[in-house]
């Protein structure tokens, strides 16, 4: 019998088998769709778990918004929830690697991946159809969030010309805040395969947790102590958040130092800089799930 | 498929973490169309045996082939020849057991279509058309296993390798994935089959390999094996130390290919028997002429702990080693 085909009979005569008259590329982009496949059908069949996802996001916009929001003046001037939406946004792509992380640990944990593994599908679809399907859910959430911000009179700023200028600083704010998912999709997997248990996934919240507080997400680094002002300064969410306020024409309470200045060049070298680091380590853990 | 009919090959396996050698020169051949169990305690290299032969785990020495295929050098054609279902049941507990067998199907390339047939057929034959569109999560322990057994049959492969397939399952989920595994064999599935329980293997396997500290230490027919530990064995626990002659008297009678042994300190003494029943009552009836309260009287059958005891002179509690890690996570 040859390597690459099998047969399975069903015991009335009819056979299946693996159909090897395509090539390996054509595998690898049928086996990623397939896991794709699978991430959608788990909001199929649990469509609530979104809001679930988004409760944190939704309800920090409901208590800053309307609880706090009056207390809180943005430095420059403006309105503070138009400043808070694109915060809020920020900080929805980016509890979503806490997600990429809870179904990479019980996957590996159940034996998911090692049955994948086991199985002739391209091992590369494994991390690739999950960050591919994390994507797709974030324009979801990113949707969801953006009409509730706008159900609460957020109305973001479109370009004036008849059609190039119309919605390209909107285009390009939604490229930034996704293009930060995708960096963290690497950080979720490589937490994902490192952590021994669905257990310890919930202390992941609170690594995100002060790294939202600490960044300009709900007010200015400089309406904070020196010290924490620096580090906000220098958080990578605080980087997309200014670039995308900036974007939507929201009010940027744009101080002088230089990464306030930069925010629109950090939101891109952030993403990077990210992916270069954790897209390796995920691959290399992946990769010694054969040690 | 090797011409002499092993479907199953490995000499001189060698798998180290760290210092600890898992596999030590582990050599196994599993004949075609059979059940062959792994036997061993934790920690015994079973699980790392398996890993490696089913292409997830690397091997740092020795060579194995799986349905004539080496799994060193062609890891993706074995892989579509070999079924795995691990310590776990490795299923999407959001989905039904429908959409778990349709995604399988589709990532082993059966295409949609055909994909969609085979959970139809593989949902019946495991009987799990009843909860086909319900969510896995919901199912027993039973039901669990045997959607991984579905799961793990989709293409029919030449090898199915089941690692510890119902430990921590209560005794009807047990039944019911030994049912299973019957009517795959009985299709003509080689299964090679770890496990800690030699009532398993009993009542599945054929022949045995017996693997400890890393190495094959016996690899016999169940009968064989079962003569080297000395099988069934009379015991009678007395009530005074000085009633310990007459047991001794009484098992001596029966005793079938070996000595009577006496346990002082527990008031017990056991031989080795050849008929089962007939023993028992004789030994009651001695002793009963000879007025000899007796506390506690019996058949015991062989354990895994007495095959361990007799080949290597370890019980095998004594063997806290943990197996090297199974999850990728904490490796």
């Amino acid at each position: 019998m040859s390597g690459g085909v099998s047969t399975a009979s069903d015991g009335t005569g009819r056979t299946y088998r693996r159909r090897p008259q395509h090539g390996r590329l054509f595998w690898t982009v049928a086996d990623c769709w397939n896991v794709v496949r699978r991430g959608l059908t788990h909001y199929r069949r649990q469509p609530v778990s979104i809001l679930w996802q988004l409760g944190f996001p939704i309800l920090s916009v409901l208590l800053y918004g309307y609880v706090f929001g009056k207390a809180i003046q943005v430095p420059g001037g403006g309105d503070y929830k138009a400043f808070l939406m694109p915060g809020m946004f920020v900080m929805t792509v980016a509890m979503g690697f806490v997600s990429t992380a809870t179904i990479f640990v019980n996957d590996s944990k159940k034996g998911v991946i090692d049955r994948f593994r086991s199985m002739p599908m391209a091992p590369s679809a494994v991390v690739a159809g999950r960050g591919a399907t994390d994507l797709i859910v974030s324009c979801a959430e990113l949707g969801i969030m953006m009409a509730t911000a706008y159900g609460m009179g957020w109305r973001p700023e479109f370009g004036t010309g008849p059609l190039f200028g119309y919605g390209l600083g909107f285009v390009k704010a939604v490229v930034l805040l996704l293009s930060l998912r995708f960096a963290l999709i690497w950080v979720g997997v490589w937490l994902g395969l490192l952590l021994p248990g669905p257990e310890q996934v919930g202390g992941l919240f609170a690594i995100v947790f002060p790294l939202t507080m600490i960044s300009s997400i709900y007010v200015s680094p400089q309406q904070m102590p020196h010290w924490l002002g620096q580090a906000a300064l220098w958080n990578p969410l605080s980087s997309t958040a200014g670039a995308t306020r900036a974007l939507f024409g929201a009010p940027t309470a744009r101080g002088a130092s230089w990464p306030e200045q930069h925010a629109l060049l950090l939101a891109g070298v952030w993403p990077a800089a990210l992916t270069l680091l954790f897209l390796p380590l995920a691959i290399r853990r992946f990769r010694r799930l054969s040690r | 498929m090797s011409s002499h009919g092993y479907v199953v090959e490995a000499e001189a396996l060698e798998k180290r973490y760290g210092d600890k050698r898992a596999l030590d020169g582990f050599d196994l051949a599993v004949r075609e169309g059979t059940v062959h169990g792994l036997l061993g305690p934790n920690g015994a290299g079973k699980t790392t045996a398996v890993r490696i032969l089913s292409t997830l785990v690397r091997l740092d020495g020795g060579r194995a082939t799986v349905a004539g295929l080496d799994v060193a050098r062609q890891p993706r054609q074995v892989r579509s020849r070999i079924g795995l279902t691990g310590q776990y049941a490795a299923i999407d507990e959001i989905l039904t057991g429908r959409q778990n067998l349709e995604m399988f199907g589709r990532l082993f390339h059966l295409g949609r279509r055909r994909a969609k047939l085979r959970a139809t057929q593989l949902l019946r034959q495991f009987d799990l058309e009843a909860a086909a569109d319900k969510g896995a999560g919901g199912y027993s322990g039973g039901m669990r296993r045997r959607l991984d057994l579905a799961a793990s049959m989709i293409l029919a492969p030449a090898v199915l390798f089941l690692d510890e397939p119902t430990t921590g399952l209560d005794p009807r989920s047990r039944g019911e994935v030994w049912e299973a595994v019957r009517e795959l064999v009985a299709d003509g599935t080689t299964v090679l089959l770890t496990t800690q329980y030699l009532e398993e293997a009993d009542r599945l396997a054929s022949r045995i390999t017996v693997i400890d500290q890393g190495r094959a230490i016996a690899d016999d027919t169940l009968d064989g094996l079962k003569n080297r530990v000395g099988g069934d064995r009379v015991e009678v626990v007395v009530r005074e130390p000085a009633h310990i002659p007459y047991a001794l008297q009484a098992v001596a009678r029966v005793a079938h290919g070996g000595e009577p042994e006496a346990d002082i300190a527990e008031l017990r003494v056991h031989a080795p028997v050849a008929d089962r029943v007939g023993s028992l009552t004789e030994v009651a009836r001695f002793l009963q002429h000879f007025g000899i309260p007796v506390e506690d009287i019996g058949l015991r059958r062989p354990s895994l702990d007495d095959v361990f005891l007799r080949l290597t002179g370890r019980r095998t509690e004594e063997e806290p080693a943990p197996e090297p890690e199974i999850e990728g996570a904490a490796v």
